[in-house]
């Protein structure tokens, strides 16, 4: 296997972690959205963590994303 | 003009004004251009908004409103000694803001003006997060000495944990500029390459005159629009995102647990 065709099948395999970061922003925007319906007068003042739970969490799918593009333009 | 789509080609940085010192390039790039027009923005705004009426008009609201959101921000996550950081951390969530928000103007009708989004380089935001994370190590030294390193020490860990605690502890804490500076630079580079791509889409979709290409850029279309939204509100919460984080290392250096 030639190594543009490995950087091809290596890019897409890297893609396959947005996946999973998709899955964990959703357990944080879920968790939040119950726990949010059993207290809403707290909710409002959580707002803040939810979205930096959300961004710590996107992070890393963003990282999966990174690797992709690593292996596609800078080896 | 169904051509190969290079979405890469929006990051480039061109100079505008050539210039020379020496043997270094210091030449005005339309990087440099678009920041300083987040500069001229972030003026204009806070000029016209720092009235003083007591019962304040629009812009004295909004200028007070964002002013307030940050200084609220800082209170909550530092306490009473974090009012001296207020204007850095200020200055960095309304630039990073603008800068944002101004990548994503439709300005591309008028050819050769696509606006060019700063922080979609490593190398912004990597200076970006540098000055946030040597600000906290300066602060971090200058209040608490070598008393700094308890900060990786966990409050209540059994002594038997310590020798795994303590080298995670410092992992991650040195990761953190460069998790700062690469959440920024990921989130604006493939937010723009996402639409990019999709704009292709709509472009080629539409000029293959086939009804398949049709629909194709139709559907792309209703997408974009969404995709466009998201744009804008990943631009303010990453903005939003980066000055709570600075906030909270902050704390962490000034109130040690």
């Amino acid at each position: 296997m030639d190594l543009q065709s490995a950087k091809m099948i290596g890019a897409g395999l890297a893609a396959i972690g947005t996946g999973a970061a998709a899955i964990g922003v959703g357990i944080v925007f879920g968790s939040f959205l119950q726990s949010a319906l059993r207290n809403p007068a707290a909710a409002d003042g959580q707002q803040g963590r939810l979205f930096l739970g959300f961004a710590l969490a996107e992070l890393l799918g963003l990282m999966a994303f990174t690797v992709a593009l690593l292996i596609l333009f800078v080896f | 003009m169904a051509g190969k789509i290079d979405p890469m080609h929006q990051f480039t940085v061109e100079p505008l004004v050539p210039l020379h010192i020496g043997a270094y390039d210091v030449s005005l790039t339309n990087s440099a251009a678009w920041m300083l027009a987040a500069l001229v923005v972030i003026g204009v705004f806070m000029w016209g908004g720092m009235k003083r009426q007591v019962v304040p008009g629009r812009w004295q609201m909004a200028a007070e409103g964002l002013t307030g959101f940050i200084d609220n921000l800082v209170q909550v996550n530092i306490g009473p000694e974090g009012k001296k950081y207020i204007p850095y951390i200020f200055s960095l969530f309304a630039f990073i803001l603008v800068v944002n928000l101004q990548g994503l103007l439709p300005l591309a009708i008028v050819p050769g003006w696509h606006p060019f989004t700063p922080t979609s380089h490593f190398s912004i935001t990597g200076i970006l997060a540098i000055m946030s994370f040597s600000l906290v190590l300066i602060i971090g030294f200058w209040r608490n000495g070598l008393h700094f390193f308890s900060l990786f020490v966990p409050h209540g860990t059994p002594w038997y944990m310590l020798p795994l605690i303590i080298p995670i502890e410092i992992v991650s804490f040195l990761v953190r500029p460069f998790s700062l500076a690469l959440r920024l630079f990921v989130a604006m580079m493939s937010g723009h390459i996402l639409m990019e791509v999709f704009g292709s889409f709509i472009v080629n979709g539409f000029a293959s005159g086939s009804p398949v290409g049709f629909g194709v850029g139709i559907v792309s279309f209703l997408f974009i629009v969404g995709v466009g939204a998201l744009e804008l509100l990943v631009c303010a919460l990453q903005a939003y995102v980066f000055a709570l984080l600075t906030s909270l290392y902050l704390n962490d250096a000034i109130n040690l647990h």
